[in-house]
């Protein structure tokens, strides 16, 4: 058995957690959390940690150069820099709406960029 | 001369939260003037996630909280004008603005919201010797920067200061290619969200220096570098821990104060703790009918904090407008024991509802035990585990506890380590 | 291009020269090595205007600073540039500097000083109410003043170009060659012709000369680190508080400036480099001990910039000005170290002189003395507002918050003659970012409008020209 101190980033609250984890590293127990996001964040991040990622991709026939993007769910915390690569690598076409997809299925993840502001 | 019931000055998330809340209780003429091109404020350009988890219950970026609020506002039928700049409020309530559109606008109001937000503490104010070079900007004008205009702002960079408007930008410039070399904090302690230590910098390898400070910045042209040193407890730079770090930006996040000059002008009192407005439960400020709420009464962690806020001031001015709004004998507040201040500084003891009292701590403080009392009677005692100066906190007082107390009665926060 | 007179340096005293050229027929060009007007001392320095009773008697600075504190105020009401006539005081805080102060006065009054007296400990708290209750006495001067040297010089080179004057900037003078009638300069901008050469290239007028083979000239570089403070502090001093002179220079100051801000300087130390302006801790810190002898309520609250200057200090201690020994068609105007900037108009009369007599160029008829006046629409009234926006909408537009500059007045600081091309020449000239966020809100504003202005993109615009870019490339 051993224990794993963590600063919950789930909202800005900040929680201190204390996870406990078997010798198969297991999670055995969460306290310390004040909300159910905390227990999962906790079991997440001992097992396999994700980001919430947010950027901005090219926009063309806007008043503005870029939109705001980010990941409708979090991403594995290993890729966030390879998902900037293909991030950065997408151009729209106004008129972009909160929302709309700009990349499906990042890197395989599952996971969608959504724009987050209208352009 | 135009005439309102309801002039909102701002159109960032207190703005808007407190002119559709004031709609919502029946204010029927309301203005809401914002001095760029969009309503959101500063929202528009914090493209990180994280707003909204208390008031929607979900994890939305800047623009898409402000979009909640700017498109319901735009269904109704509130008056606004962007692209406007309020130059005046006079002593009367009356609004002087400008724009290329209408030119100089003068507006009658009945009440007034000021949601004018805040600012970055530029370097000036920190008296850095070196050179004037190029690269040294504030974190929120090079957020702009990269967000909105889509430059980056520098490659190699160190950032002085670890509010979180610091720390969100020392992610958001390693994600975009850039090399942030560290976060120097003068303070023994970081100014900013525990959770934006740990997910901007932490995930990235970024270092935070605690109880340092950069002395001097070094490039005639651009930057070049700049020269760190650890500080003692007095917080005086200490010989022989001087570092060079070269980079070509250096980011300041040192600190905000509310924009008041506008108040200032029409005389409405400051809390010389705060630098914001002095207001009662409702956000009323030292002016009758002149209401005050978001970064401009006091600045905030949350957004969601501001919008709670905003709601109070709209609900207010709309009591304020019907003439329903409670006045009379008021209890003030104060901190003490590590409690640097407490919003609202007034509450009308015969108010209608219960009254969150909103403070901050001057340092860290672990195990504590967190009082209300008022003379030698205590109206709430709360163990903490710690309390930051970053993050804000609140108690609440219940309208029935309010009521019973004496005329002229001083409540007093405090904390007490065990 | 071939020119009559190529004038070296745009600082104040090199754009009130051409100016005062371009009354007459002579063709001349003003070069100026940076990106703008007034970079060199010109911008960092005391602003202001003696009264003339420092400089020993006799010598070129005890008479030009007479006659230029006597020029100004017509000057400046001519180029609409702020000055205000606030008066100084010497401090004396001991019997002993008190005799400094008698020993000045009579200087002064050797000199030609108008209007100067020796006041007592309490007629100098009653006209400067937070002076230390330390000080003994005072030298009241009613003639000394304030002035913003940069808006001086920019008025100056303004009108110039108006009157015909070339403005070159970015044009560093790399060698002189002699030729059969004048000169010919090689510079960064490439050849250029010149009957005659007016040297004012200030710290550099040294290397200047040197150029024609004229090394008589001997510059130390001298730095001075101020303290600029916020509007709020400005009651603190109405006039200009000095203390008594040293071998260094006239000591700490502490100055309202023509905007109303409060200005404390400056330090004095020797420096190898000619471009070394930094500031420094030590001198900052020297800056706020002295100042706080004169006015012990000072703040660093209020402090909203720190910068440092460089004075070329002449090894002779005066002002050299006249016809080089190597060349009687080039004319040095070197060691312009306090009180230049009030000498700056009577020296730009005397070069004026000398070259008028030597060319015997004739007056021109059409000479246009003013410049238009800058619009200022913190300043102006609510009728003349509404009627300044109903001519040009972009005076709706409102860049700056702090200090409520408009888009239309920084349109007018582009495009006005030798205008503005970077985000500090913009400040300069309409002061959009120099209030109390100090261009966090508005300075990526400029940066657009400069862009949009001058037709290239935002990461090509610097602060102050080289290579003092902004931004760097696209993030998409």
């Amino acid at each position: 058995m051993k224990t794993k101190e963590l600063i919950c980033v789930s909202c800005p609250i900040g929680c201190a957690v204390t996870v406990t984890l078997d010798d198969n590293n297991e999670v055995v127990s969460v306290t310390g959390n004040t909300c159910k996001r905390g227990d999962s964040y906790a079991r997440q991040e001992c097992t396999h940690p994700e980001r919430m990622l947010t950027s901005t991709v090219k926009v063309i026939g806007s008043r503005l150069p870029v939109v705001p993007v980010k990941s409708a769910k979090p991403v594995p915390k290993e890729l966030l820099l390879d998902c900037m690569q293909e991030i950065n690598r997408v151009t729209v076409q106004a008129p972009v709406h909160i929302g709309d997809v700009v990349l499906a299925n990042i890197l395989n993840t599952g996971v969608d960029i959504v724009a987050t502001n209208n352009a | 001369m135009l005439q309102y019931d309801l002039v909102v000055v701002g159109g960032g998330p207190a703005g808007m939260a407190a002119a559709l809340q004031a709609h919502e209780d029946g204010v029927e003429k309301i203005l809401v003037l914002e001095r760029a091109d969009t309503l959101g404020g500063i929202l528009e350009q914090c493209i990180h996630t994280g707003f909204g988890l208390h008031y929607f219950g979900e994890e939305l970026s800047g623009p898409e909280y402000a979009a909640r609020f700017s498109e319901a506002l735009y269904k109704t039928n509130i008056d606004v004008k962007v692209d406007t700049m309020v130059l005046d409020i006079s002593a009367d309530n009356v609004v002087t603005a400008v724009n290329n559109f209408d030119g100089l606008l003068t507006v009658k109001a009945a009440a007034v919201v000021l949601a004018m937000g805040c600012r970055e503490r530029p370097r000036g104010a920190l008296s850095i010797a070196g050179s004037r070079a190029s690269g040294i900007m504030t974190a929120g004008t090079a957020q702009k920067y990269v967000n909105i205009d889509g430059y980056m702002p520098g490659k190699t960079v160190v950032i002085l200061g670890s509010g979180d408007i610091g720390l969100i930008m020392a992610r958001r410039m390693t994600l975009e290619g850039a090399k942030v070399k560290a976060v120097c904090e003068l303070m023994p302690y970081s100014g900013g969200l525990t959770r934006n230590i740990v997910q901007c910098l932490e995930d990235f390898g970024i270092p935070l220096r605690l109880s340092c400070t950069v002395i001097q910045t070094h490039g005639k042209e651009r930057l070049e570098g700049v020269t760190v040193a650890n500080v003692d407890e007095h917080l005086q730079p200490i010989p022989g821990t001087e570092e060079y770090i070269p980079c070509d930006t250096l980011m300041l996040s040192v600190g905000l104060i509310p924009e008041n000059e506008l108040s200032k002008s029409a005389g409405v009192a400051l809390d010389p703790v705060t630098n914001g407005l002095v207001v009662d439960e409702y956000r009323e400020t030292s002016k009758k009918g002149v209401f005050a709420c978001g970064n401009v009464l006091q600045v905030h962690d949350l957004v969601d904090y501001v919008t709670e806020e905003s709601k109070l001031a709209g609900a207010g001015a709309a009591k304020f407008i019907r003439g329903e709004k409670p006045a009379g004998g008021t209890v003030t507040t104060v901190g003490e024991n590590g409690v640097r201040y407490v919003v609202p500084q007034r509450i009308n003891r015969a108010t209608d509802k219960d009254v969150k009292l909103y403070f901050r701590v001057g340092r860290v403080l672990e195990n504590v035990t967190l009082t209300v009392t008022c003379g030698e009677e205590t109206l709430i005692s709360r163990k903490k585990r710690k309390m930051t100066p970053g993050e804000m906190e609140y108690v609440t007082l219940k309208a029935s506890v309010l009521e019973k107390l004496p005329e002229d009665a001083k409540l007093v926060v405090s904390t007490k380590e065990a | 291009m071939k020119y009559d007179v190529a004038v070296v340096g745009a600082g104040v005293v090199g754009a009130l020269i051409a100016r005062a050229l371009s009354r007459t027929d002579l063709h001349v060009v003003l070069l100026e090595k940076y990106n703008d007007v007034a970079m060199g001392t010109t911008k960092a320095n005391s602003a202001i205007v003696h009264g003339g009773f420092d400089a020993a008697n006799g010598t070129l600075k005890a008479k030009l600073n007479v006659r230029g504190t006597e020029l100004m105020p017509q000057l400046c009401e001519t180029l609409h540039v702020p000055y205000r006539n606030n008066g100084s005081l010497v401090l004396a805080f001991s019997e002993e500097e008190m005799q400094h102060v008698h020993a000045l006065y009579e200087r002064g009054l050797k000199n030609g000083v108008p209007r100067l007296s020796v006041l007592d400990k309490s007629a100098v708290l009653e006209l400067e109410p937070h002076v230390s209750g330390e000080v003994v006495g005072a030298l009241l001067s009613e003639t000394a003043g304030i002035v913003c040297p940069y808006e001086l010089t920019i008025a100056a080179a303004e009108n110039a170009v108006e009157n015909g004057v070339d403005f070159i900037r970015n044009c560093a003078v790399t060698a002189i060659e002699k030729a059969p009638d004048g000169f010919t300069l090689q510079t960064t901008c490439g050849a250029i012709e010149a009957a005659y050469i007016v040297n004012a290239a200030g710290i550099h007028s040294d290397d200047i000369a040197r150029m024609i083979g004229d090394d008589s000239i001997s510059l130390v570089a001298r730095k001075g680190e101020y303290y600029l403070l916020d509007k709020a502090y400005g009651y603190l001093a109405d006039h200009t508080i000095f203390q008594c002179p040293n071998k260094m220079g006239k000591g700490v100051l502490v100055t309202p400036t023509v905007d109303g801000n409060l200005l404390i300087g400056p330090s004095a130390l020797d420096v190898d480099d000619k471009e070394d302006v930094d500031t420094t801790a030590k001198g900052l810190q020297f800056v706020v001990e002295k100042a706080k002898r004169s006015v012990p309520e000072l703040n660093l609250r209020g402090a909203i910039t720190s910068f440092a200057g460089l004075r070329a200090h002449p090894t002779t201690d005066d002002f050299i000005i006249g016809f080089s020994e190597k060349s009687d068609r080039f004319v040095n105007v070197a060691g312009i170290e306090s009180p230049g900037l009030s000498a700056a108009p009577a020296i730009a009369e005397m070069v004026y002189e000398m070259l008028l007599e030597k060319t015997k160029a004739s007056e021109r008829v059409d000479f246009k003395p003013g410049r238009k006046a800058p619009v200022r629409f913190r300043n102006m009234t609510k009728a003349e507002r509404e009627a300044l926006i109903a001519k040009n909408k972009a005076y709706g537009r409102v860049i700056c918050r702090c200090e409520t500059i408009t888009e239309g007045e920084i349109l007018d600081a582009i495009h006005a003659p030798a205008g503005a091309r970077d985000v500090d020449g913009i400040k300069r000239r309409t002061r959009a970012g120099m209030g109390r966020c100090q261009g966090g809100f508005c300075g990526s504003k400029v940066v657009e409008i400069l862009s949009r202005e001058l037709g290239v993109p935002m990461n090509e615009i610097t602060k102050f020209g080289g290579n003092s870019k902004i931004l760097f490339e696209k993030t998409k």
